[in-house]
């Protein structure tokens, strides 16, 4: 099994690596959060003290489907845990480099980027490019000064990471990002313009003949799976007209939950007008990645125009056109491709355009705070809005960019903005399977437990759960998403890698493991999670569900805020 | 004698199916011995494509080997004795495709035209056929 962890200190320029205990926790968030726990402690998001932890799977180079890199971290934006997933190639490329994890400590004191090739780590000097607020440029640029293509990855940060806005991403392949909680403002605050991880490993697996069947079987079962096709048709982007049509696309910052025009940013008005091409992450042929390409003329010359490849999903189109009252595929496009550049997370960077939209319109705030015109449904406003978010523009912005729950208490107008436990709105608004799960799920995203499922389901089936059996039923699912995040195996590929395959697919690597134990290992790292968050003062207190998502009918059905109260007791109760 | 070949190179998704398989059928998990290389076409918004030996008639990598380790097959390209590769990289320069990788023992990984991969690409990017005479 692979254990080495290799840690860079960017304080003293060293290097070494160490083994992890993988029987108790394999890899993936277990390590994750053991190693977190371990290195940061209780220090402060933004100081020397944070640890960045990449981790990956026990089947990341073994087989298809396992290539997300789980990346944790103290967050600058909620405080508590961290936790984000990547694609891409930077699991492989850690995999094949000869690490189960990467793990960054301390704080370089000049502008720095890294590179991991194989056994050797360099510390180069980024003081050059630190400026360079274009993501995709220092890609770009760090891309052909480095070898190792096609078996690297080269995660960095655009101009929000710099300036230490607390939703600033990581990019990483252009197309994918460690976007949700902050760890660009991590890598901002430790100097960190970009980590470069290359490798071409070999491992031997303990059953050769084992280990080949397994691996057809796997591949047979995604190449020939049914539901892998609304992935890589429409992508997740076949969201938008459902969720319109059953009054669950949040809009205009979730005064409606129904928008007017929808038809024109749907997945299928996105693969009709734009969809240009799509790519995989590596070791995985479903091919998910939609990649839009728009042609923009330069409005000084005739006949010049660039073409931009933007990458959408439906969590972009949510709140960067929905949320935002924009209705056209090119112009959804155009904000995403602003905001990917400057290394924003688009989640967190659409509800904030939002509530300072809402804020500006009833006159808590005036242009002298915007600078812009922000109005619903105008994208020049909001893009040029983007610029003064990633570099901190004044005084509003910076509180802006410490995430829409800071800037609400500062300004005013906290019943219209959409956080939740301090990390803006995931883009599902269809009840309290939702809202609670995104307050208790360890990391306040709509991932955790999968409550827009949930409600989805129950509403179908016409049924009601009090509040303790919705929390027990939501824990449960978090849980078991523990197993997948541990191997690092792609959400989208849940129903290929059950608990029984699992332990089938560990066989010819070398280790007997049950499902009943995997299991056991999945709720062992849902309580670690809890302990640590505790650890850094998360509780129940601090939470609360915005006045403005319990206004809003969800499936049909209004809500109330004692359902939500008795919910949080209970979870406070039973779980922390 | 059978070949490798690219059937459509711009239905390449970079997805690196077939570098996991050309390790496999060595035995190995991982990379490190593929003689096949999916990258992107500087930066994924041009796409990927692969980069593997395109089976010359008269390889000018065996050409370069000093031990024998390349050695021309019949049908072009080569075949790799790699008990014989002393790590020297001769070949790695001459090959004017970059279609031969170095390993980190210093021998190399190329492609010998086993077709093992094919069945593993999911979009129609390879195929295995007959190489012309
Ligand atoms: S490895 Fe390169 S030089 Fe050698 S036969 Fe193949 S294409 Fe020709
Ligand atoms: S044909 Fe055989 S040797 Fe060549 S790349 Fe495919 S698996 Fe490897
Ligand atoms: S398996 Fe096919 S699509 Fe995937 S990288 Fe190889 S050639 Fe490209």
């Amino acid at each position: 099994m692979r254990s080495r962890v290799l840690f860079i200190n960017l304080s003293s320029y060293e290097h070494w690596s160490e083994d992890f205990e993988v029987e108790e926790w394999l890899g993936g968030v277990g390590a994750g959060i053991r190693l977190l726990r371990e290195h940061a402690g209780r220090a402060e998001p933004l100081s020397e003290g944070n640890a960045v932890v990449l981790s990956t799977g026990q089947f990341t180079p073994a087989y298809p489907m396992a290539s997300k890199c789980v990346g944790m971290f103290r967050s600058p934006l909620t405080g508590t845990l961290g936790e984000s997933h990547a694609g891409g190639r930077v699991a492989t490329s850690i995999a094949n480099a000869g690490y189960l994890a990467v793990v960054i400590l301390g704080r370089a004191e000049e502008p720095v980027y890294v590179v991991v090739e194989n056994d050797r780590v360099h510390f180069r000097d980024a003081r050059a490019i630190w400026r360079v607020r274009d993501s995709i440029v220092v890609g770009r640029i760090i891309a052909k000064r480095e070898g190792g293509a096609g078996v690297r990855s080269v995660l960095r940060i655009g101009a929000a990471g710099c300036s230490m806005v607390r939703y600033a991403c990581v990019n990483t392949e252009t197309y994918r990002h460690f976007g949700r909680l902050g760890m660009g403002a991590v890598f901002g605050s430790k100097n960190l313009k970009a980590l470069v991880i290359s490798g071409r490993g070999s491992f031997t697996p303990e059953r050769l003949s084992c280990y080949r069947r397994i691996y057809r079987e796997i591949f047979s079962r995604i190449t020939s799976w049914k539901e892998a096709k609304k992935y890589y048709t429409l992508g997740t982007a076949a969201n938008v007209q459902p969720l319109n049509e059953m009054r669950s696309l949040p809009s205009l910052n979730l005064r409606q939950t129904h928008l007017e025009g929808a038809e024109n940013i749907s997945g299928e008005a996105f693969a009709e007008r734009v969809l240009g091409r799509r790519v995989a992450c590596s070791h995985c042929p479903v091919a998910c990645i939609h990649i839009g390409a728009l042609r923009v003329p330069y409005g000084d010359e005739p006949y010049f125009y660039k073409t931009l490849m933007v990458g959408y999903d439906y969590e972009l189109i949510y709140s960067l056109g929905s949320m935002l009252g924009i209705r056209s595929a090119g112009e959804v496009l155009r904000l995403i491709n602003q905001v990917e550049r400057l290394g924003m997370d688009a989640i967190s960077a659409g509800v904030a355009l939002a509530w300072a939209t809402e804020a500006l319109e009833r006159r808590l705030v005036s242009r002298r705070e915007t600078i812009e015109e922000l109005k619903f449904g105008r994208v020049e406003g909001y893009i040029k809005a983007t610029e003064h978010l990633a570099s901190g523009a004044n005084e509003f912005y910076r509180a802006l960019g410490m995430g829409v729950e800071h800037a609400s208490k500062i300004y005013g107008g906290e019943e219209f903005a959409l956080s939740f436990g301090g990390n803006e709105m995931p883009g599902y608004c269809t009840g309290y399977g939702s809202y609670i799960g995104y307050l208790i799920g360890s990391r306040h995203s709509h991932l955790d437990a999968g409550g827009y499922e949930l409600d989805q389901k129950l509403a179908k089936e016409g049924k009601e759960l009090s509040p303790e059996e919705l929390v027990d039923t939501l824990v449960r699912r978090e849980v078991e998403k523990q197993l997948l995040s541990t191997l690092v195996v792609c959400f989208f590929a849940r129903s290929i890698y059950t608990p029984e395959l699992v332990a089938t697919a560990f066989e010819p690597l070398g280790m007997e493991v049950s499902p009943g134990e995997l299991m056991q290992i999945a709720e062992r790292i849902y309580a670690e999670k809890q302990r640590y968050r505790g650890e850094l003062g998360f509780s129940m207190d601090r939470l609360r569900v915005p006045e403005r998502a319990l206004k809003q009918e969800a499936l049909g059905r209004s809500l109330s805020r004692e359902y939500v109260e008795r919910a949080l007791r209970y979870f406070a109760e039973r779980y922390l | 004698m059978m070949r490798l070949r690219a059937k459509d190179l711009d239905r390449c998704v970079g997805c690196q199916l077939c570098m996991y398989a050309c390790s496999r059928r060595q035995g190995k998990i991982g990379t490190e011995h593929s003689g096949i290389l999916a990258v992107s076409l500087s930066g994924f918004e041009r796409g990927a494509t692969v980069i593997f030996c395109r089976a010359c008639e008269r390889p000018p990598c065996a050409e370069v080997c000093p031990t024998g380790a390349l050695v021309p097959r019949k049908g072009g390209g080569v075949r790799y004795a790699e008990s014989r590769c002393m790590g020297c990289g001769n070949c790695v320069d001459a090959c004017t495709l970059g279609a031969i990788f170095r390993r980190r023992d210093g021998k190399v990984s190329v492609c010998v035209h086993c077709g093992y991969c094919v069945s593993f690409c999911a979009h129609g990017v390879l195929e295995y056929s007959e190489a012309e005479a």
